[in-house]
């Protein structure tokens, strides 16, 4: 699936070194670094606990790792927060849904085009012709985001009533409504049947097919992983025991032990 | 918004309410209504305690802040207004009015800082602060009383382009055109860009932060806005209701009384306001006048008084269990079964109100 892309995959564009985090005395993750290419799909696997969740929450700010930065674009970033990461052009879904349960669909996927809305209080409470022309625009390109993830039967339904396949999909839908040069995605397609997971397949390398997207994505399911992503990063006990494309990852004598459970010494 | 009917982004029936109503509060009433007991104890309070909960709702049902201290901030737009008219010359009064929402909306700012540390209950007692303080500083200061002794200061005429505003009726107006304005406005806030980063920060404030919405200011533009409408209320309260200014009539049982028009009403509408408004304040009346024309007096007042708060308490417990929409969500459903017994065929209202 390499070739032929419309983006193929270019320099690095987010570099993690060496980074540390401990919670008390857990240690969650311990000296990883690794790089995301430009415009490829990067899966993160490793075991439950491993510190797969742990990563993406330190890229995005939510964790402040005690050592260790985050650079993107060859830029280090500086003073994280989940704010300013969003700024930077980096967004996210969440492994256990993180919607605005009392939203419709709708206005979920809106909130994703916060950093596009610029009007403020007054602009929106006297509606100003530019914040009136500002919310048509958006709503305009959320509606599309529903047309692509097939959900426009229920954009108007609060996500909290939805069911738990089509609340992840919403889910992507948020964070594609960013525009986000890249996208962190912690298992999008946890506990979602095969059907759902093709059609989640389908949506994320349509997106990094399109417009080229760099994602970075937590999965279990290695059948997934083996189709979809050009690099894997395998983490075990907080560290990372592997970085390269699918074949090689699968054939590495350390991820088949820490897979199978041999213990460490 | 495709080929839908729309007005400035209203739909019809947006417009068809607001027409409705405003014919309501302009016309019928003025027509029908001809006793000052129902403008000066009924409907002046009622319009002033609705747009203080208009604030209390932005802060607590939009912005998930569970904030207590709406009378502080009344209080503090009160006494505003008053030393605006006093030591400013020739202030007009609407002019008086909106500086009184925006010295609020400052300690507004100022006691919703704690929000940014921490959350529910213990918020609460935070913002419970703002009421003592306020109330404390303008009873320890002269300054703001004018140096009055007596206990009671008796709010200035309202005087507008020269006319005096001092009949309960002509007050009435000038209070339907604020709150009117004041109401478009926060509908307009709460179902615009604004409205979402509230509801948004309410419902999952760490997913918020990482579309890039700021907690920090968020949360205090909601305090912001909320103590500005509480602000004008309270002015408008004090001029137009009480007739004087005295901090005791800010107390933190009108502090609660908001927060349950808001519980009551339906947390996250702008309707439930004035729907919650009115029943707090019509459901003693209605208690008293069964007391004394069903049961001749024979009932205590006291035994009256603690039936309401059973009541009150009641309702609050059972609408913030079951129906968190309050009272206008049932309104809604009301309204929707009606409007499909009269017209079976048309569709029900697929859009949900705000
Ligand atoms: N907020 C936290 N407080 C304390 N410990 C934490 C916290 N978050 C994660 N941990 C710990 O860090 C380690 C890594 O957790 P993490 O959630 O990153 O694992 P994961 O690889 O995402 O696992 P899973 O596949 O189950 O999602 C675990 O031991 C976990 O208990
Ligand atoms: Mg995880």
């Amino acid at each position: 699936m390499t070739q032929g892309r419309k983006f193929s995959i270019g320099a690095p564009i987010l570099e993690v070194n060496n980074i540390s985090l401990s919670f008390g005395g857990v240690k969650a993750i311990t000296g990883c670094s690794f790089a995301v290419l430009e415009h490829e799909i990067k899966a993160i696997i490793g075991p439950n606990g491993a510190g797969k969740s742990s990563m993406l929450n330190c890229i995005n700010g939510i964790y402040k790792p005690q050592e260790g930065t985050i650079a993107l674009k060859g830029k280090v970033l500086e003073k994280i927060s989940p704010n300013i990461i969003a700024r930077s052009g980096i967004s996210r879904t969440f492994q256990n849904l993180a919607l605005f349960k009392r939203m419709s669909v709708l206005d979920n996927i809106l909130v994703g085009r916060k950093l596009h809305m610029k009007s403020n209080f007054l602009q929106v409470g006297f509606k100003m012709p530019g914040a009136r022309a500002e919310e048509d625009e958006n709503r305009e390109k959320c509606e599309e985001i529903v047309e692509f993830l097939e959900i426009k039967d229920i954009r108007n339904t609060p996500v909290g009533n939805l069911p738990y396949g089509l609340q992840k999909k919403v889910e992507l839908g948020r964070a594609l409504a960013t525009e986000a040069e890249v996208l962190l995605l912690d298992e999008p397609m946890a506990g979602m049947n095969v059907e759902e997971k093709r059609e989640m397949c389908r949506f994320i390398l349509k997106v990094n097919d399109e417009i080229g997207t760099t994602m970075v994505l937590i999965e279990h399911d290695m059948g997934v992983v083996m189709d979809i992503s050009d690099n894997v990063v395998v983490l075990d006990y907080g560290k990372i025991i592997a970085d390269g494309p699918p074949h090689e990852v699968r054939a590495n004598q350390n991820v088949i032990d820490a897979y199978l459970g041999v213990a460490h010494d | 918004m495709n080929s839908k009917f729309s007005f400035l982004g209203y739909t019809k029936g947006d417009l068809f309410n607001f027409i409705a109503l405003l014919a309501v509060a302009l016309v019928v009433v003025p027509l029908l209504v001809q006793s000052e007991y129902w403008y000066s104890s009924i409907l002046i309070p009622w319009l002033c305690l609705a747009l203080a909960a208009i604030g209390q709702q932005i802060v607590m049902g939009y912005a998930g802040q569970l904030a207590l201290g709406a009378a502080g901030f009344m209080a503090a737009g009160a006494f505003a207004c008053f030393n605006l008219i006093l030591r400013v010359p020739d202030i007009p009064f609407f002019v008086a009015l909106m500086l009184s929402g925006l010295v609020a909306a400052a300690f507004g700012v100022l006691f919703g800082l704690p929000s940014l540390r921490v959350r529910g209950i213990y918020l609460m007692v935070a913002t419970l602060a703002s009421q003592f303080f306020i109330i404390w500083m303008i009873d320890k200061f002269g300054w703001f009383k004018n140096y009055d002794t007596s206990g009671i200061i008796t709010a200035q005429d309202i005087v507008i382009f020269g006319k005096p505003f001092t009949s309960p009726q002509e007050m009435y107006f000038v209070i339907v055109v604020v709150v009117t304005l004041l109401t478009i406005l926060a509908i307009n806030m709460a179902r615009g860009s604004t409205g979402r980063n509230w509801m948004a920060v309410r419902d999952m404030d760490i997913a918020a932060e990482s579309m890039g919405i700021s907690l920090l200011k968020t949360k205090l533009q909601a305090f912001a806005i909320c103590a500005f409408y509480c602000g004008v209320a309270g002015a408008l309260f004090a001029f137009t209701y009480l007739k004087s200014l005295e901090p005791v009539a800010f107390d933190i049982k009108l502090s609660f009384k908001i927060l349950f028009m808001v519980i009551l009403g339906g947390l996250g509408t702008i309707n439930g306001a004035f729907i919650g408004a009115a029943f707090i304040l019509l459901f003693p009346v209605l208690l008293n006048s069964i007391g004394n024309n069903v049961f001749h007096g024979a009932i205590d007042a006291t035994i009256i008084s603690s039936i309401e708060q059973v009541v009150f308490g009641v309702l609050i417990i059972v609408f913030l269990i079951y129906e968190p929409l309050g009272m206008a969500k049932l309104w809604d459903n009301i309204k929707q079964r009606v409007i499909s017994k009269i017209a079976p065929k048309s569709e029900p209202l697929k859009q949900k109100k705000t």
